[in-house]
């Protein structure tokens, strides 16, 4: 397999040299943009497999440049954001993010983030099973197992864990998560879903408190891993 | 400026107060006015004149005064009833009555000037002495770590010196927690700054306390190595409607204050509950407690104890004051009877069981 492309849009330099770096030596090959409209620019000549757009670009804002690319480039696109923004990363996911890192994020982070949305992108999950350490989710028997024994989920916690699962890796917001299980107009119930998550965890995770498979991303939604 | 007029009787009841005080006076002396005559209803309306000099702004004062002078001669210098003075002797007392009451009211002003003038110079120069208290205390926490991260990048980088691997690790590491000690300080300084703006607004949604609780005790998990922290979750505990953003931070420098300043082997412990309508979070300690005259004053902002052993910014427990405050809640700090001290936060937050929703 050739190396996969990722195209970094993010006007400071010193952030673009040690993403290059840090994705270089995990053999993805790195093109740079400094501004919005040079990422748009090159993203047309050459869509890459991926692209990370800072969201607080000087001559169009992140949005603006998500937007654009949202309507041709159907890639993952990871955001990266300054810290205690919650509603524009919740924005950015609605317009088509595939993900976002808030600064200063680790390395270690960028690249399980980076390989999950690639995954997720070139695997259209045709899988019949998913296994995610301890669980096993059957989606055409629709059983889960846990350490090989059979839980019992009632069909909105196995709708959810199965949401979840095929979105392994990768941040829901609660709005997505409660129009893909209660419909439209259940948006801002987001009391269900603390339940639902909270019976679900009881379930399927080891200390519920301290999950490791359901984790909050705090003010955004969760992640399944 | 502001709280010196807020504090003050609005003029317009300044006005009024001073006319039903003359008029009460003027009728009174009018029933008394054969046990003690006309002049002595001067030295009384003289005397009311003054008090209310002591109260009142410039204006009403002398509009007081002037119409005391005028109800004194209307009424009682003889002939009554009108404006007309009989005697030489009375033109004399009208007149200087006038002016002891004038100069009465000018210089009740100029002194309540005086003293306003001081008060703000004094509390101009607190303002001043805050900021030094600032800038000496960022200026540390903040140059520290990036001494730290100059210091070991220089280490790396010197080709002439034989540093080993170890010691180059070791400087790696250092710079790692430079990196995230400045990090937390702009956090707090970011948070401070949109208090002091008031550009903070809450956004409650329905999160599970145990796990926000268990979250933070886990993201402080390196800087906990050397204490003991307990959580005991209660399992029946509702969902709350809460800004979990801002409670993380409560609880986050909550956790940290205790961390720091306890000694090694300290047991913390955080406590959340459901009481009334409110979401009340403990978290108490059995380290050495607080001085009890500074109980009152360590949520100050840049607040530090009298004998600090440990740096800081002052900054950490007057955000979880003003955090607590934005979400309409309360602060209360207490030594414990049997040693440390008890942080109780309380915050008024909707409460759903969790129980109305299982299937």
């Amino acid at each position: 397999m050739s190396k996969a492309e990722i195209l970094i849009i993010d006007d400071e330099p010193q952030i673009r040299k040690l993403l290059q770096i840090s994705l270089e030596s995990n053999d993805y090959k790195v093109v740079q943009a400094s501004s919005g409209k040079e990422g748009l620019m090159l993203s047309a000549n050459h869509p890459p497999d991926l692209i990370l757009l800072d969201i607080g670009l000087p001559d169009k804002s992140g949005h603006a440049v998500l937007k654009e690319l949202r309507e041709w480039f159907n890639r993952p696109v990871i955001i990266l954001s300054v810290q205690d923004n919650e509603t524009d990363i919740v924005s950015s996911l609605d317009n088509g993010a595939t993900d976002y890192l808030t600064k200063p994020f680790r390395t270690g982070e960028l690249l399980a983030r980076i390989r999950s949305a690639i995954r997720i992108s070139q695997n259209v999950r045709n899988d019949i099973i998913v296994h995610c350490n301890d669980l096993e989710i059957d989606f055409v028997s629709r059983t889960v197992k846990r350490n090989d024994e059979v839980i019992k989920l009632t069909s909105t916690e196995y709708n959810l864990l199965s949401l979840f699962a095929k979105n392994e890796g990768r941040v829901l917001t609660h709005q997505f998560i409660l129009r893909e299980i209660w419909g439209v107009g259940h948006q801002t119930e987001t009391q269900y879903l603390r339940v639902f998550v909270a019976t679900l965890r009881k379930k399927i995770e080891d200390n519920p408190n301290n999950p490791v498979h359901i984790i909050t991303q705090s003010g955004v939604g969760y992640r399944f891993q | 400026m502001k709280s010196y007029h807020t504090k003050r009787i609005a003029l317009k009841n300044q006005y009024l107060i001073g006319t039903l005080v003359i008029t009460f006076i003027a009728l009174s002396a009018h029933f008394l006015l054969d046990y003690t005559g006309y002049r002595v209803v001067a030295l009384i309306l003289l005397l009311a004149v003054s008090i209310l000099a002591m109260l009142f702004d410039i204006l009403p004062v002398l509009f007081t005064a002037l119409s005391s002078a005028l109800i004194w001669n209307f009424f009682f210098i003889p002939p009554v009833f009108n404006f007309h003075v009989g005697t030489p002797e009375d033109v004399l007392m009208f007149l200087m009555y006038f002016v002891v009451a004038l100069i009465n009211a000018v210089l009740t002003f100029k002194i309540r000037e005086i003293e306003k003038k001081t008060s703000d110079e004094e509390s101009k120069e607190k303002t001043i002495m805050l900021y030094n208290t600032l800038l000496n205390t960022l200026s540390h926490e903040l140059r520290t770590p990036i001494s730290a991260i100059i210091g070991s990048i220089d280490a790396i980088k010197d080709k002439e010196s034989k540093i080993s691997d170890t010691n180059k690790n070791e400087l790696y590491a250092e710079i790692e927690i430079a990196a995230f000690r400045l990090n937390r300080q702009v956090e707090n300084l970011l948070s401070m700054g949109k208090l002091e703006a008031g550009i903070l607004k809450p956004n409650p949604d329905w999160n599970d306390m145990n796990e926000v609780i268990f979250s933070t005790i886990k993201n402080n998990k390196e800087e906990a190595a050397n204490h003991t922290v307990i959580f005991e979750p209660d399992e029946n505990l509702p969902v709350f409607k809460i800004d979990r953003g801002m409670v993380e931070q409560i609880l986050q420098n909550l956790l940290r204050n205790a961390l720091k300043h306890t000694p090694r082997n300290t047991i913390i412990k955080i406590g959340v509950e459901n009481e009334g309508e409110d979401c009340l979070i403990t978290v108490s300690d059995n380290g050495p407690g607080f001085p009890d005259k500074e109980v009152n004053l360590v949520f100050d902002k840049f607040f530090r104890l009298a004998n600090p052993r440990t740096g800081g910014t002052g900054l950490g427990l007057s955000i979880v004051k003003g955090f607590t405050e934005a979400l309409g809640g309360k602060v209360h700090l207490e030594n414990l009877d049997k040693g440390g001290a008890k942080f109780t936060i309380r915050i008024p937050a909707e409460a759903a069981s969790t129980d109305n929703y299982k299937q």
